[in-house]
């Protein structure tokens, strides 16, 4: 038994276990008398989510790993993202879609804008409810709590702006699906939403590895007092971890927002796969969190095709479990 | 004058005093070396000296100016390194990172330094792209070295640097901290490992129960019978 | 005084005569409670006479739902306050709580009832009975929750409870076959409610003849005994088990002195334990919220109204502290109901400044009081109440 556990908790059993599932997955579908068609279109659609979780779980990890602890908010920034980009796209006198995209250029400049403001709003925020928690050494508890009042206070903005009903960033505009091949339909915008995240976390992998910022942060995160000591200016690590985690999450709040609709609890309702992904890819580690963000999407659009969907949340919720269970330290943390 | 004073300096943690009245200076280009049995304050003279911690009474003056409490990351500009005893590298950084993190400050181009630091260290330069988490603990003691060498500093502060080694390696890791001296760094450092760090050095301070009890020149120090009977527990 | 004021009074006496008691601290007991008793009733009396009815029933139904709020307040204190656990998804007790203890004392629906109201079983047993196994089924869910989490770093519990809790209203909401959802559940039986109706035939007739002013509407000055009593029972047995040994273990557990003094086996065992109980306390205040509310459905158990309020509460109270966790749901559901009435004034205002704006009106609630949150843990982390120095009973200290 002790040698099964340890076994399964090294990172080959956990990539079994994951094979495992999404085998189940597969035999449960099948015996459902899913084809290989929708089950295959479910995998790409689960890709696609894939990406826009990453951008989100890669903000969570990187705050995680700089600033030591766990921002219930994030989900929340993400929707503050979305409608924020919808004021942008409303304002902007509308053009002709971007063929075969159904946005027009408003959504590109939204983007452009809503990325940075986001970010720089996210560092306000620090410094208004974190910094003087840092300042006091808080214990991280008190980090997520003031978290978490951050996260419903600016859902109650949203409402307060923009109503408790859903929305779309062109309302009533035809989003049209193309075959991709062997009758698996995919609509364009689903490409640029994946193309677009791969673009932004190519942008943060070359940010994190050669930039001076991006060592300077990774050092942080690293032994945050040793990077004190060798000089490196605090506050600046900080201001960019947000520009980073909160622009990211809000491009991942305005490309959800874009696929499906936008809606003031949508980021509550992301913040348990951002975590799952995080857990799964190890706390901390923002290559881990984009294989998991990756991994929670397939399984969570697969699993579609064999339960309620409304219960896609919970195959997210379930393979954190698992990896709770095999593996707390996910797929590329080291033992302790 | 002198480097870097100390004068009757009082400090702690929270309630707890440790530290009950130090005074100790390092001279331009000298090699200084606290020693003293274990609790007697030694690493918290470091974390006072280096802003960690905020003297109570008296002060620290570095280069003439009074630096009492003055943060770590200001400290660094004047030209103080410091090497904590624990975690004193980036583990998931590579060698190379390690080093361009120790010059973060400096502008300009850190690959001169970094030469300097690769000859004082040809083993680092062998494994610049390696992580140095991954690396044995006389690795991670010189990849520590070098991260505050980069700086080019006036004053070394080593926290125990042969803690935790094997025999042979502490022998060259003092070595180094002589050829490092000889480049015209001041060295102050703190050592369970008497007998070598007394050896080497210019001077030596011996502290116990937070207060320096002998003081003179590092060989004087190693002859003298109080310091022995200091450390069997006075 | 007429009849029904009597019978009013003796009602409301009974949460008054239980916290004037609790604030007193002489001996013997029975003394200090015959003396709140009378002081209790000679409150009520004086309250019934002097405010009209409508502000009356107002003030009881306020008390009563303070009261609900008090015993989630008071259970999550035994998960945070004394252990330091992280739970962000009380709702998930809280509703289980509910349709469990509903689903226990309902009688399963016949004749044309059937096709409306679908549930897995429908016992109608007693109240007692249904609270019982509201607490029981929490409890058992948080062992089922708790089992993976606890051992694990804080935020991973944090996050696992957000998860449960997202799932639990899930569930309530989408499966028919359970207890009705999305339609609410209807008809969960009121404790003593026979009192403002016929009568109870197990009650001697003297007293029924003492409560025959009631009318049906005015349940709630009944059920606020019942509540009251509840949230004091659970009060004793919780001061009184924090001040054993095992009290002062979850905290040393909370504290992380536990290293020192027991093993890591009991160091988990204690962290299940305070988990458990906390959702048992959760369980059993969703039971009363249910036979309070009559109908209940998943969308009462949102995070904002399961979760969150909860979390104001016991922050703004004082963790660690039991009176602080119940002063905490008085103080924040005041301030909650009461920003109802500010935002009613405002309405013309908020009618000039934009014509969707009064409609949103309540999320402005929710607004000042996600900021109240944000500046208890900057500015008053120990809240109104700060936790006592507790001294153990056991002889050796």
């Amino acid at each position: 038994m002790e040698r099964f556990r340890r076994a399964a908790s090294g990172r080959t059993g956990m990539v079994v276990a994951l094979a495992f599932v999404l085998l189940v997955i597969v035999v449960a579908a099948v015996l459902k008398g899913v084809g290989a068609t929708q089950l295959l279109s479910l995998f790409i659609r689960g890709v696609l989510l894939g990406g826009t979780l990453a951008l989100g779980a890669i903000g969570v990890t990187l705050v995680f790993s700089v600033l030591k602890m766990a921002n219930f908010a994030h989900g929340d920034t993400m929707t503050l993202g979305a409608y924020l980009g919808l004021v942008v796209v409303t304002l902007l006198p509308k053009g002709a879609p971007l063929a075969p995209f159904s946005f027009g250029y408003e959504f590109i400049v939204a983007l452009l804008v809503v990325i940075p403001a986001v970010g720089l709003i996210t560092f306000g925020l620090d410094q208004l409810a974190f910094r003087p928690l840092r300042a006091r050494r808080s214990p991280a508890i008190m980090f997520a709590m003031a978290a978490l009042g951050l996260a419903f206070g600016i859902r109650s903005l949203v409402y307060i702006f923009w109503g408790a009903d859903f929305t779309f960033f062109y309302t009533g505009r035809a989003r049209p699906a193309v075959e991709l091949f062997a009758g698996i339909r995919v609509r364009p915008d689903q490409f640029f939403i994946l193309g677009l995240a791969i673009v932004l976390i190519v942008g943060v992998y070359l940010l994190l590895e050669r930039t001076k910022i991006g060592k300077a942060m990774r050092a942080t995160a690293d032994n945050s007092d040793l990077a004190r000591l060798s000089g490196i200016d605090t506050k600046r690590v900080i201001l960019w971890t947000w520009l980073i985690g909160g622009g990211l999450a809000a491009a991942g709040g305005m490309l959800y927002g874009l696929d499906v609709q936008l809606r003031p609890e949508m980021g509550w309702w992301l913040l348990l796969p951002l975590f799952a992904s995080v857990i799964l890819g190890s706390l901390g580690n923002a290559y881990g969190a984009l294989a998991g963000a990756f991994v929670i999407g397939i399984v969570w659009q697969m699993s579609g095709a064999f339960i309620n969907p409304v219960y896609s949340q919970g195959i997210a919720f379930l393979v954190m479990i698992i990896v709770l269970l095999v593996r707390p330290e996910g797929l590329f943390g080291g033992k302790k | 004058m002198p480097l870097l004073t100390v004068e009757g300096a009082v400090a702690g943690y929270g309630e707890m005093q440790v530290l009950r009245g130090i005074d100790l200076t390092v001279g331009e280009g000298e090699i200084v070396s606290i020693v003293g049995p274990n609790g007697a304050g030694k690493s918290t003279v470091m974390k006072l000296i280096f802003g960690l911690l905020k003297p109570w009474e008296g002060s620290v003056t570095f280069d003439g100016r009074d630096v009492s409490g003055m943060a770590p990351e200001k400290l660094v500009r004047l030209g103080l390194s410091y090497v904590p005893q624990v975690d004193n590298v980036f583990p998931n950084l590579t060698v190379e990172e390690n080093l361009d993190m120790g010059g973060y400050i400096r502008t300009g181009s850190l690959a001169e330094q970094k030469e300097r630091v690769f000859e004082l260290f040809p083993r680092l330069a062998e494994r610049r792209r390696q992580r140095a988490g991954k690396m044995s603990g006389g690795e991670r003691q010189m990849v520590a070295m070098g991260r505050a060498l980069m700086l080019d500093p006036r004053l070394l502060m080593l926290d125990e640097p042969s803690a935790g080694l094997a025999p042979l390696l502490v022998d060259m890791i003092f070595d180094k901290i002589v050829d490092i001296n000889r480049t015209g760094v001041s060295v102050l450092m703190v050592e369970q490992n008497a007998k070598k760090s007394l050896a080497l050095a210019d001077r030596g301070y011996v502290l116990a129960t937070g207060q320096n009890q002998v003081d003179g020149p590092g060989r004087d120090l190693l002859e003298n019978p109080e310091v022995a009977r200091l450390y069997l527990g006075g | 005084m007429t009849a029904l004021h009597l019978a009013k009074s003796a009602l409301l006496a009974v949460p008054l005569w239980l916290l004037i008691s609790s604030l007193l601290r002489f001996k013997p007991s029975w003394l200090r409670h015959l003396a709140s008793l009378a002081a209790g009733f000679g409150v009520a009396a004086l309250a019934t006479l002097a405010m009209p009815p409508g502000i009356l029933s107002y003030v009881t139904t306020f008390i009563l739902v303070a009261c609900i709020y008090a015993v989630l307040s008071v259970g999550l204190n035994v998960q945070w306050g004394y252990t330091g656990l992280f739970n962000i998804g009380i709702a998930a007790f809280y509703a289980i709580g509910a349709f469990t203890s509903a689903l226990v004392t309902t009688k399963m629906p016949t004749g044309i009832n059937a096709s409306f109201t679908k549930q897995l079983f429908g016992l109608g047993l007693p109240f007692w009975v249904g609270v019982l196994a509201a607490g029981l089924v929490a409890g058992v869910l948080a062992w089922l929750v708790g089992k993976p989490t606890l051992k694990l770093r804080d935020d991973y519990l944090a996050i696992a409870t957000i998860g449960i809790a997202e799932l639990v209203r899930l569930f309530f909401q989408n499966e028919r076959w359970l207890a009705n959802g999305p339609q609410p559940l209807r008809g969960i039986p009121q404790p003593l409610s026979c009192l403002v109706g016929d009568g109870c035939s197990w009650l001697p007739g003297f007293v029924n003849s003492f409560f025959a002013p009631l009318a049906p509407r005015d349940y709630p000055y009944v059920y606020v005994a019942i509540v009251a009593l509840v949230l004091y029972l659970i009060y004793r047995v919780l001061e009184r088990a924090i001040r054993s040994p095992w009290g002062r273990a979850l905290r040393a557990v909370r504290e992380e002195e536990a290293s020192a003094a027991m093993n890591g086996k009991d160091v988990a065992a204690f962290r299940m334990q305070a988990f458990v109980v906390g959702a048992v306390i959760m369980g059993l205040g969703g039971a009363l919220y249910a036979h309070y509310v009559v109908s209940i459905d998943y969308s009462h158990f949102d995070p904002l109204y399961g979760t969150f309020l909860v979390w104001v509460m016991l922050m703004l109270g004082g963790s660690g502290n039991n009176r602080g966790a119940i002063l905490g749901a008085f103080v924040v559901w005041a301030i909650w109901s009461g920003t109802s009435f500010v935002v009613d004034a405002i309405r013309p205002t908020l009618a000039a400044i934009s014509p969707s704006l009064p409609a949103r009106g309540p999320y402005l609630r929710l607004l000042f009081i996600s900021v109240l949150l944000v500046f208890i843990v900057l500015y008053r982390p120990k809240g109104i109440v700060p936790e006592e120095k507790v001294v153990s009973l056991d002889r050796d200290t």
